[in-house]
């Protein structure tokens, strides 16, 4: 996952000492003292960058960086320094690059922590540093880089060893196929829009002149000379570019529904065909500025809503492509890096500590600890030993392992529950926008009133019927309808993705705007998702012992233990690490031994008794004692745990009182999970653990027939209730899984953006309102004035814009996501 | 004013050059990323 983790860690010691390289305050232990020090680093990442950007000659990155604003908050340098020897493999770049006609190969990459002008100008001076790559460029958007290299000359891997190097950690964007089908998509979008424009502009400007000859007189020979030419470009407007309405009409009307589209296509249908005949007739009014216009601003309506769902998208995609989609596989004897994609069942593959498992597979060689917290929502390690079963998408924690491949791809539990993702989306309850509700009664009132207008003019005037008539029907043309719930959403999720939150469809935006039934998923999201010391007791000494004890294991109770130092740590030697008991190691000359109470005694350590209440407290808490002994005596006890998010409880309650109904699903031991429940204030009744990802997903499934029920989740454990509620929010550094699957995607820690979330849902709500009330307003006001025979085309075209600015003006103009209480 | 028999055919020429010429555009990927442009131009042209 990205490595924004980093921030919190990196704590400002002395104010004004910052890194030279990332402009981050350098943390207290790393200042250099030397008052007359040139340079100070927050991280080896940082200065590794820094000295091959001096090597390479490239200092004009610090002058360009000096010059311009940064466009997203800067992150230290943390290279992976890993040999990517998995970029040359033939199956990888079969899937990921192209062969160019001139013999060179050309390849899109993803690349972390780009976040300046500066990083731009530094990536595309890579084909004067790196031989063999002749262009670089980047899309800033997309936090994309095309290189185009000479793969004879240079490897790939070295070319993304140097991109690392500098801070630019590359990964394969998606692929190939996807990726044009997508620009394609934009770019025929894109030829509309141009089109429709062209054609509205000059189909306007021939009928000013048309207008100046209503009032100043005109020949007849040139009325009908423009009056032509207007028909033509009309045809081209509709034909070409309103195609799109045409063909929407068309496959609601072939499913027996009535959709936007219908009423849209009908009324460039009345327009264009009263046009044409007008004008092959020399008679009455033609419209096709009218027509061509709204061809216009409805397919800017629909760019704006197309272009808001792409970017939510392609943020998603963007996490999705940094995990790392290779394997170490032995081969020979040797273990080498190869894709994902490459490995077989049956092989044998080394998994080093740290490393997310890729495949299935069965353990070989080597005892290890697993984080299973992914797939189970379990969040404490367990240990696993040869000849026992592993899944993909388990985290190895403490040791290098090497297992037997037994399934890959599409065969792992992993994926299976991904299919089970995917089914759950499918059948996943639809939500009927209110634009949607009342589209469907608008078109049949529309079409009632022309009905019945037609018939009230066969008797007033039967020559006016198809004037009247039409005036009324382009009257009615919901163009201001057709903006108001794609630009409010639009703004809305402009300013919901400023505050972290990326919402990949309006139409959730409304199932969040009523209170409803709320699951939460507790490791991860109502905790902070790691081990930390809750509890101490002992001495200071123990404390700093304890964590230079357990400096170099991956695993969590260690991890723990070093966060709770904030002081340098004392060097730790002889360490011995006994998987699934504790540490023993000597530092200073004293004997340390960190564990467990059986790995204690084990050593031949009392436990005084007056530490067996405490011990007991924690046990009942839900926490994990682990006791540290100094030469033989017991020093100190911590308790780990993983606690409540702060902010978890100040949510739970401002929810509730909000009207909605908060819930636990957890796949962690049932007893934690109503300890949590309890401290939240959350309904024992409500809260349920030990749960599965295939129960979870019946539970969500069972509530959302019954009440909308919108969940919020980060594992894979999660991700199948995600796809199959209402509503499925993503939380903060989740699984790609639940990402993919949600339709909402919390990118800050912390709850308080799921309190920001349903406020903001509720005003946008309201402004969608306020703008479909507007509309309606108008259309129901000129639309009686053209009944009636009053409206003149030239008054139509001036009031045509009037209704489509008020709403763009308002959609824009209201705060939705900006409550500062919760920044 | 018979010039006009000229003239209009000539802008809608005009008009189709203009979108023929954005169609191009469009299909060499001009318009593929409207953003990082605007941050190249601060770059000091030393290439």
């Amino acid at each position: 996952m990205p490595r924004t983790e980093n921030d919190k860690a990196v704590s400002p010691s002395r104010r004004g000492v910052m890194c030279t390289h990332c402009g981050l305050p350098v943390p207290a232990g790393l200042v250099d003292p030397d008052p007359a020090a040139e340079t100070q680093f927050c991280c080896h990442g940082c200065r590794g960058a820094y000295a091959l950007i001096q090597q390479l000659g490239l200092k004009e990155y610090y002058r360009v960086r000096e010059c311009v604003p940064a466009i997203d908050a800067p992150i230290p340098v943390s290279p992976r320094r890993e040999s990517f020897e998995h970029f040359d493999d033939p199956t990888f770049l079969d899937m990921y690059a192209t062969a160019q006609t001139d013999g060179m190969s050309a390849i899109t990459l993803v690349v972390e922590g780009m976040h300046c002008a500066a990083c731009i100008w530094l990536i595309e001076r890579l084909p004067r540093v790196a031989r063999g790559v002749v262009e670089s460029r980047v899309d800033f958007r997309r936090r994309q880089v095309r290189l185009v290299w000479d793969a004879s000359q240079q490897s790939l891997s070295s070319i993304a060893s140097v991109l690392d190097e500098l801070g630019y950690t590359p990964h394969p964007a998606s692929q190939r196929g996807r990726q044009e089908a997508r620009r394609s998509e934009d770019r025929a979008m894109l030829i509309r829009i141009g089109v429709a424009g062209a054609c509205a502009g000059n189909a306007m400007l021939l009928s000013v002149a048309l207008y100046a000859g209503l009032f100043e007189g005109m020949a007849t020979e040139f009325e009908q000379l423009f009056r032509w030419s207007s028909m033509i470009i009309g045809i081209v407007a509709l034909a070409w570019p309103g195609q799109l309405f045409f063909r929407g009409a068309l496959s609601a009307l072939r499913a027996r529904t009535l959709n936007m589209d219908v009423p849209i296509a009908l009324g460039l249908l009345a327009g264009g065909g009263t046009g044409v005949a007008n004008t092959v007739l020399a008679r009455g009014e033609i419209y096709f500025d009218s027509v061509t216009a709204l061809v216009f601003l409805l397919l800017i309506g629909r760019w704006i809503q197309h272009r808001q769902q792409r970017s939510a998208a392609d943020a998603v995609e963007l996490l999705f492509s940094l995990t790392p989609g290779d394997v170490r596989v032995v081969r020979d004897g040797t273990a080498r890096q190869v894709p994902l994609e490459a490995v077989e069942c049956d092989e044998e593959i080394e998994v080093r500590p740290g490393e997310r498992i890729p495949v299935d597979a069965c353990i070989t060689r080597g005892t290890t600890t697993l984080d299973l917290s992914l797939l189970s929502g379990e969040s404490r390690p367990i240990t696993a030993k040869a000849g026992e079963q592993i899944f993909a998408g388990s985290v190895n924690l403490s040791r290098t392992f090497r297992a037997h491949v037994t399934a890959t791809g599409q065969e792992t539990r992993v994926a299976r529950i991904m299919q089970l993702v995917e089914e759950a989306s499918q059948r996943k309850p639809r939500i009927v926008q209110a634009a949607d509700r009342i589209a469907r009664w608008f078109v049949a009132a529309v079409l009632c009133v022309a009905g019945a207008c037609a018939l009230a003019w066969w008797f007033i005037d039967a020559s006016r019927i198809s004037e009247v008539t039409t005036s009324l029907l382009i009257v009615t043309c919901p163009c201001a309808l057709g903006l108001a719930t794609p630009l409010a959403i639009d703004a809305a999720l402009g300013q919901a993705a400023r505050r972290g939150i990326l919402i990949k469809g309006g139409d959730v935006i409304e199932a969040l705007s009523r209170p409803a039934r709320l699951l939460l998923d507790k490791t991860g999201t109502l905790t902070e998702g790691v081990m930390r010391v809750a509890w101490w007791q002992g001495t200071e000494e123990a404390r700093v012992f304890a964590a230079a004890a357990e400096a170099h294991s991956m695993h969590p109770t260690a991890e723990a233990l070093r966060r709770a130092v904030t002081a340098p740590l004392p060097e730790a030697t002889m360490i011995e690490e006994v998987i699934g008991g504790g540490v023993r190691a000597v530092i200073r000359g004293h004997r340390v031994v960190v564990g467990s109470r059986v790995f204690v005694i084990d050593e031949g350590i009392p436990i005084p008794s007056t530490l067996a209440q405490s011990e007991h407290e924690l046990l009942l808490q839900g926490m994990t004692p682990t006791f540290v002994c100094i030469d033989g005596e017991v020093a100190g006890l911590a308790g780990l745990g993983d606690p409540i998010r702060e902010d978890a409880h100040r949510a739970v309650t401002e929810l509730t009182d909000r009207g909605w109904r908060p819930g636990i699903v957890s796949g962690d031991h049932p007893e934690i999970v109503s300890l949590v429940a309890r401290r939240l204030g959350i309904a024992p009744e409500a809260s349920i653990g030990g749960a599965t990802p295939e129960e979870k997903l019946a539970i969500v499934r069972e509530s959302a027939e019954r009440e909308p029920t919108v969940i919020v989740g980060d594992g894979v454990n999660d991700a199948a209730a995600i796809a199959g509620a209402t509503v499925g929010i993503a939380a903060h550094a989740g699984a790609e899984a639940s990402l993919a699957a949600a339709d909402v995607y919390l990118s800050r820690p912390g709850l308080g953006a799921l309190v920001a979330l349903t406020d903001g849902a509720r005003r946008t709500v309201g402004v969608i309102r306020r703008n479909l009330a507007i509309s309606l307003g108008y259309n129901v006001i000129f639309a009686s004035l053209a009944v009636c025979g009053l409206i003149t085309p030239l008054l139509a075209a001036v009031l045509m814009p009037i209704s489509s600015l008020t709403v763009i003006t308002l959609s824009y103009r209201s705060r939705t996501f900006g409550d500062p209480s919760w920044r | 004013m018979a010039v006009i028999y000229i003239l209009l055919p000539l802008a809608i020429l005009m008009t189709i050059g203009g979108i023929v010429g954005f169609i191009w555009a469009v299909r060499r990927g001009q318009f593929d990323d409207v953003e990082t442009p605007k941050y190249r131009i601060l770059f000091r042209d030393d290439d």
